[in-house]
C-alpha cells in the first residue's frame, strides 16, 4: 500500500479537505494528515476498521457507500478518494457520479484485471485469476466488479469525466517505462484522477 | 456494601454539595435564587486542571455514576459502573471524572422536592421547567467551582448526550472533546408523544393533588409506575424483549387464567421495574424532566440551522448509536453527524450493532466500550502528554 499512498499523497494539494470512500484501517487519512496537513472524514462500513481509525486519531463515519452520498454537500471536499474500492461496490457508475458530485476532483486506484498475469491465467489455465492484487477466490470474494484500464477508460469517456492524471504500478510497484508503454498489460495498480468535464 | 471491590472499580464514594447563591437565571425567564448541585468525583486532577470529564446523566439518573456508596448493596454499583474506573474505557488513572445530579433532580440537587425559601414548603409543581441551556449553565458554574477551565471531554446518553451537544455549543473554548452516544438533535412528535403519555399517566393519577402531594402524605404511585413501564418499552427493542421473554408465562401461571392478572414474563418485569422506580423517583421531576427533553432544540437558536449551532461549536465529536435503538434511532445520530460534517467539525460517528434498543448505551458491549476506550486514549495522550 505504501507506493500508492505516496503517488496519491502527491496528487493532493497540501491543507485539502479530502474524503476517502472505504477508508479502511485509516492509514492513507493518517499519511495525508501527516504529510500534508489534510482535514476531513473516511467513510468505512467495517467496525473493527472503525476502532483502528479512532486510534488513529482519524475522523471516521461508519457508512454504506452503497447508499450514496447523501449526507455530503456538492462539493464539500477538494478530493473525495476511494482506493481499491471501486471494484468491490455494486453502483459504480452511482459511486462515480456522487464522488465527483460531492469533490472537486476524484482520485481512484484499482487493480488492472489487464494485468498480464490475470490474462495468462485465464488463457492458460482457463481459471479465473488469483494475483497480488486479487488474492480471492472467485467464490469467495469482496468484488463484484472486474475491469481493465481501457474498460475504465471507455466509462470515464462516457460519461464525460476528464482524466487529469494518471499513474500504474507494476507488480513491484515501481512506476517504470514498460509499465508506461504497455499500461494495460503491464501494470497491476492504475490510480486515476479525476474531474468532471 | 462490598467489604472489598474489584480491581477496577473506583471502590467507595460519596457526594459532595456545591452551593451556590450567586441566581440563576432560566430560560423560562425565571430564576433561582439560589441552589445546591450534589455531584460526585472520581480520579485526581492533574496539576494544569486538564484532564476533567463531566458525565451527563439521561432521564432517571443521578451522580452517583460509579463505585459504591456506603449504604449499597454490592451488586449495586453507580448507574455507569461498567465504564468508568482504573482500566475502564472512561479510565480514572488517567482522568477527573464528574458527574452531578441536575437541577430539577429528586437525588440532592435542587428540585421540586426541595423547600421553596419563599413558601417553607417542597416547590412541588412550582419548580421551574429547566431546560439542557439552564444545566449547561449550571455545570459550567460547578466547573468553576472545582477550577476546571476546559472539560477534557463531556460525555453523556441519551439526554446525557444533548448535554455534551449543547456544551459544545454554548461554551465552545471550554470542551476539547463532546461524546455524543444515543442522542437526538431534538425530539421527534413520536418522541413527545411517548413524554406525553408519561405525563398524562402522572397527572391524571387521584394521588397528584396538581403536584403538591407531599403535603397530603402521599405519591402518584401509579401514575409514575406506568409512566416508567411505558418508558422502559421505548429503552428496549422489539427482538431484545422476544429474547428476554417471549411469549412466557411467569412461574407458577401453568395456563391462561382469563382476567387481568400478571400472566406473562413481560408483564411481570414491567410492573417490577414501575414498581422499584416509584421508590426512588419523584414524579414532579419526572414530568420535569420530560419537558427538559421535549424542549432541546439547539438548532432553534439559529434560524433551525443545525450547522449553523455546531459552527460556533471547537469540539471534537465521537457519535455513537445502536442499531436496535428506535426511541434514539441510528438515523438520528445520522443527523447530528451531517450537521457537524456541514459545520466542518472533527466528528467520528460509529453505529454499534446490540439488540438492547435504547439501554444499550448503559451495556458493556465489548465494541462499544472499544470505540469509548480508544477515543479517550487519544484524549487522554492530549491532556496528559505521552505518559499516557
Amino acid at each position: 500500500m505504501r507506493p500508492e499512498l505516496e503517488l496519491i499523497s502527491e496528487w493532493i494539494r497540501p491543507g485539502a479537505r479530502v474524503l476517502d470512500l472505504g477508508c479502511g484501517d485509516g492509514a492513507l487519512l493518517a499519511y495525508l494528515r501527516d504529510h500534508r496537513r489534510v482535514s476531513g472524514y473516511g467513510l468505512e462500513i467495517d467496525t473493527a476498521n472503525i476502532i483502528k481509525c479512532v486510534q488513529a486519531g482519524v475522523n471516521v463515519i461508519h457508512a454504506d457507500l452503497e447508499a450514496g452520498l447523501a449526507d455530503f454537500g456538492d462539493g464539500g471536499f477538494d478530493y473525495v478518494i476511494m482506493t481499491q474500492t471501486l471494484q468491490a461496490v455494486r453502483h459504480t457508475e452511482a459511486l462515480l457520479d456522487e464522488m465527483l458530485r460531492v469533490g472537486r476532483q476524484g482520485i481512484v486506484t484499482f487493480p488492472n484485471f489487464g494485468f498480464w498475469r490475470c490474462r495468462a491465467q485465464v488463457a492458460v489455465q482457463g481459471l479465473m485469476p488469483v494475483v497480488k492484487t486479487l488474492p480471492y477466490q472467485w467464490y469467495d470474494t469482496p468484488n463484484v466488479h472486474l475491469f481493465t484500464l481501457r474498460d475504465f477508460e471507455a466509462l470515464c469517456r462516457r460519461k464525460r469525466i476528464d482524466i487529469l492524471e494518471r499513474t500504474v504500478l507494476d507488480h513491484a510497484h515501481r512506476t517504470w517505462l514498460g509499465s508506461r508503454l504497455w499500461p494495460n498489460l503491464l501494470s497491476e495498480i492504475a490510480l486515476y484522477r479525476l474531474s468532471r468535464a | 456494601m462490598p467489604n472489598t471491590f474489584p480491581p477496577d472499580s473506583v471502590g467507595l464514594v460519596s457526594p459532595q454539595t456545591a452551593h451556590f447563591v450567586e441566581p440563576l437565571a432560566l430560560d423560562c425567564g425565571r430564576s433561582l435564587a439560589g441552589y445546591d448541585i450534589v455531584y460526585e468525583t472520581y480520579g485526581a486532577l492533574n496539576p494544569d486542571a486538564s484532564n476533567a470529564v463531566l458525565i451527563c446523566h439521561a432521564l432517571s439518573g443521578d451522580h452517583h455514576v460509579a463505585g459504591y456508596h456506603e449504604d449499597s448493596g454490592p451488586s449495586k454499583p453507580g448507574w455507569w459502573d461498567n465504564c468508568i474506573g482504573p482500566g475502564k474505557p472512561i479510565d480514572t488513572h488517567q482522568f477527573f471524572v464528574v458527574c452531578c445530579n441536575n437541577l430539577g433532580g429528586c437525588k440532592g440537587s435542587t428540585g421540586p422536592t426541595a423547600i421553596n425559601p419563599d413558601s417553607r414548603k417542597p416547590f412541588g409543581p412550582d419548580f421551574p421547567i429547566v431546560t439542557v441551556k439552564d444545566w449547561v449553565r449550571s455545570q459550567a458554574r460547578l466547573a468553576d467551582r472545582l477550577g476546571v477551565r476546559q472539560w477534557a471531554a463531556v460525555i453523556g446518553g441519551s439526554l446525557g448526550g444533548m448535554q455534551a451537544m449543547q456544551w459544545a455549543i454554548t461554551f465552545p473554548e471550554r470542551v476539547r472533546h463532546s461524546l455524543v452516544i444515543a442522542a437526538a438533535p431534538r425530539l421527534s412528535a413520536q418522541n413527545i408523544a411517548f413524554n406525553e403519555v408519561a405525563r398524562q399517566a402522572i397527572l391524571s393519577d387521584p394521588d397528584f393533588h396538581h403536584g403538591h402531594y407531599y403535603e397530603f402524605g402521599v405519591v402518584p404511585r401509579r401514575g409514575l409506575m406506568i409512566a416508567r413501564m411505558l418508558g422502559h418499552i421505548t429503552y428496549l427493542s422489539d427482538e431484545g424483549m422476544r429474547a428476554k421473554f417471549g411469549r412466557e408465562l411467569r412461574e407458577g401461571t401453568p395456563n391462561f387464567h382469563f382476567n387481568f392478572d400478571t400472566e406473562f414474563q413481560v408483564e411481570s418485569y414491567l410492573r417490577h421495574q414501575g414498581r422499584a422506580f416509584v421508590d426512588r423517583f419523584d414524579a414532579n421531576t419526572y414530568l420535569l424532566i420530560t419537558k427538559t427533553l421535549d424542549y432541546f432544540d439547539p438548532a432553534a437558536d439559529f434560524d433551525q440551522d443545525l450547522p449553523a449551532a455546531f459552527h460556533r461549536a471547537q469540539a471534537g465529536f465521537l457519535v455513537i448509536s445502536f442499531t436496535s435503538d428506535w426511541r434514539f434511532a441510528p438515523a438520528r445520530s445520522r443527523e447530528i453527524v451531517r450537521a457537524l460534517v456541514r459545520a466542518g467539525r472533527e466528528v467520528s460517528y460509529v453505529e454499534i450493532p446490540s439488540e438492547f434498543g435504547h439501554d444499550a448505551f448503559l451495556m458493556p458491549i465489548s465494541l462499544y466500550h472499544e470505540a469509548l476506550r480508544a477515543y479517550l486514549l487519544r484524549v487522554a495522550r492530549e491532556v496528559n502528554g505521552h505518559a499516557a
